[in-house]
């Protein structure tokens, strides 16, 4: 094995053309579980702790530029209010130790579908930067997850930073496990509202190949709140209404029966999250909107 | 390959290392410190627990060439940094400047010397130590070290702690013996007697 130390992300592009088959390691907090344990190999150790702008972000207009390393302790401390999703989603990432090193980098690269940043990228809507030697591009989130710890980038690329999209509406973040810290989702749920677009966006974890997005109930609850006038007159979702996008959000899972938990529970469970996620950003949407009619009136 | 890297506040080099060895590894077959425990080595109990930088890590998810010019602090010279921290504030841990810090070898033969009612004898334990073993928070002692370098940190930035705040910042450390209830009873008291001595000065 080799420890392959570029000191700057030009370097790490040229050494990750030269050997594709480096694996990329940042927070380390999957791969030295997978070498610990002598599941993995590897030829090459790429170590991107060097990289000092990986660690970085910035808050742009619409967007936050997330650096690939930026720990997700750094997310929660730094960007609870542009990126509430994401920042709650972290909150359940393993430990405070964990939490302290790894990134949303790690999460993309690893592409688990229970990794726990991805129904809160899903649900805010992102781009992932990658690059190579060959240059540079942006995969947006919902083309990003191919498969089984699947992902769309070349051998040579690297993944730079997330640009996610700077919360317009409340978002929620729910996790099902069999306790608070150090779990692995049995499944999970994204959800944000976009009040500027009016739309939903979902995001599903651990319940599917890879990670998801209900996109039938997302319309349905886009059709249906349109029609009711939801966005305007700030009233409470109709039960059916919610019980409706529950329902499509369970259909949207193609789960498996695992230690974790059955397929058939993950399917409900999901559901269960969906509806009380919807409840609790709804809630929010309507107590802002309100306060904010208050102050106007 | 060799990693050059600060150990308890001391310039340190291992040898031989492998690429693939974790942080941990190294601390304990390399350095001769095996205060920070290896259990899980998949970042599950915290029984590794050491700073990194001054960042609570476990040792075992970290490869050892990532450590290369970077400042480690293990249980070993825990009552050291605790010292330097209350004497000149901040860092302690070697990465800002010369401290003093723990030689290798005073640190591998370092001995818990408790300020035991009994026998009133020694110094040498930082508060968080002392609290541990004033409220009976160590049993079998394999998760201690890794418990005792997160508790510190936390008190380090938040000296008066909620009781949600220890559990939170003890989440990652888990222990089979106590039950945890004595180890909370510890923090607090760490706390406590932080906060009496902050009013005192």
């Amino acid at each position: 094995m080799d420890f392959l130390r570029p000191a700057s992300w030009e370097e790490a592009l040229a050494a990750k053309a030269e050997h594709p088959t480096a694996v990329p390691i940042a927070g380390g907090t999957d791969v030295m579980v997978e070498i610990n344990f002598d599941h993995r190999r590897p030829e090459y150790l790429l170590d991107l702790n060097r990289i000092g702008e990986l660690g970085e972000w910035e808050v742009g207009q619409d967007t936050v530029r997330l650096g690939a390393s930026v720990p997700y302790t750094k997310i929660m401390e730094n960007l609870r209010t542009e990126l509430p999703g994401l920042a709650l989603a972290s909150h359940t990432v393993a430990s405070p130790q964990i939490r302290n090193r790894g990134g949303v980098g790690g999460n993309l690269g690893t592409a688990s579908p229970a990794g726990d940043a991805h129904p809160a990228l899903l649900a805010a809507d992102c781009e992932v930067e990658v690059e190579s030697v060959r240059g540079s591009r942006r995969i947006p989130i919902d083309d990003f997850y191919t498969g089984v710890k699947r992902n769309a980038l070349a051998p040579d690329e690297l993944i730079r930073a997330v640009h996610i999209k700077k919360a317009d509406g409340p978002q929620q973040y729910s996790k099902v496990g069999t306790r608070n810290a150090m779990v692995i989702a049995v499944c999970a749920f994204g959800l944000a509202l976009h009040p500027e677009t009016r739309t939903v966006r979902t995001g599903i974890g651990s319940a599917a190949p890879t990670p998801v997005r209900a996109t039938a109930a997302e319309e349905f609850l886009n059709a249906a709140l349109e029609e009711g006038g939801f966005w305007d007159n700030g009233k409470i979702i109709t039960p059916s209404v919610a019980k409706q996008f529950a329902d499509l959000c369970s259909a949207a899972c193609n789960p498996i029966d695992d230690v974790r938990g059955t397929a058939s529970y993950r399917r409900h469970a999901v559901g269960i999250m969906a509806r009380r996620t919807l409840t609790w950003t709804w809630e929010s949407y309507r107590g802002g909107a309100a306060s904010t009619k208050g102050s106007v009136a | 390959m060799r990693v050059n890297f600060t150990v308890n506040g001391r310039k340190q080099e291992a040898d031989d290392v492998w690429e693939g060895e974790s942080l941990l590894y190294v601390l304990r077959e390399r350095m001769g410190l095996p205060g920070s425990k290896n259990a899980c080595e998949q970042g599950e109990c915290g029984s590794c627990t050491v700073r990194l930088d001054g960042v609570p890590v476990c040792s075992c998810l970290v490869a050892a060439g990532q450590a290369e010019g970077r400042a480690v602090v293990t249980v070993e010279g825990l009552a050291e940094f605790a010292k330097q921290r209350a004497e000149h504030g901040g860092c302690a841990s070697g990465a800002c400047g010369d401290t003093k810090g723990t030689s290798l070898q005073d640190a591998q033969q370092w001995q818990s010397k408790p300020t035991d009612s009994q026998t009133g004898e020694g110094v040498e334990l930082s508060p968080i130590q002392q609290a541990f073993i004033d409220a009976g928070a160590v049993q079998c002692g394999f998760c201690t070290p890794g418990l005792l370098v997160a508790a510190d940190e936390m008190l380090e930035h938040n000296p008066s702690p909620t009781d949600a705040d220890i559990r939170e910042a003890l989440s990652g450390n888990l222990c089979r013996c106590t039950g945890y209830e004595k180890i909370l009873d510890a923090v607090r008291l760490a706390a406590a007697r932080q906060e009496r001595q902050g009013e005192a000065v």
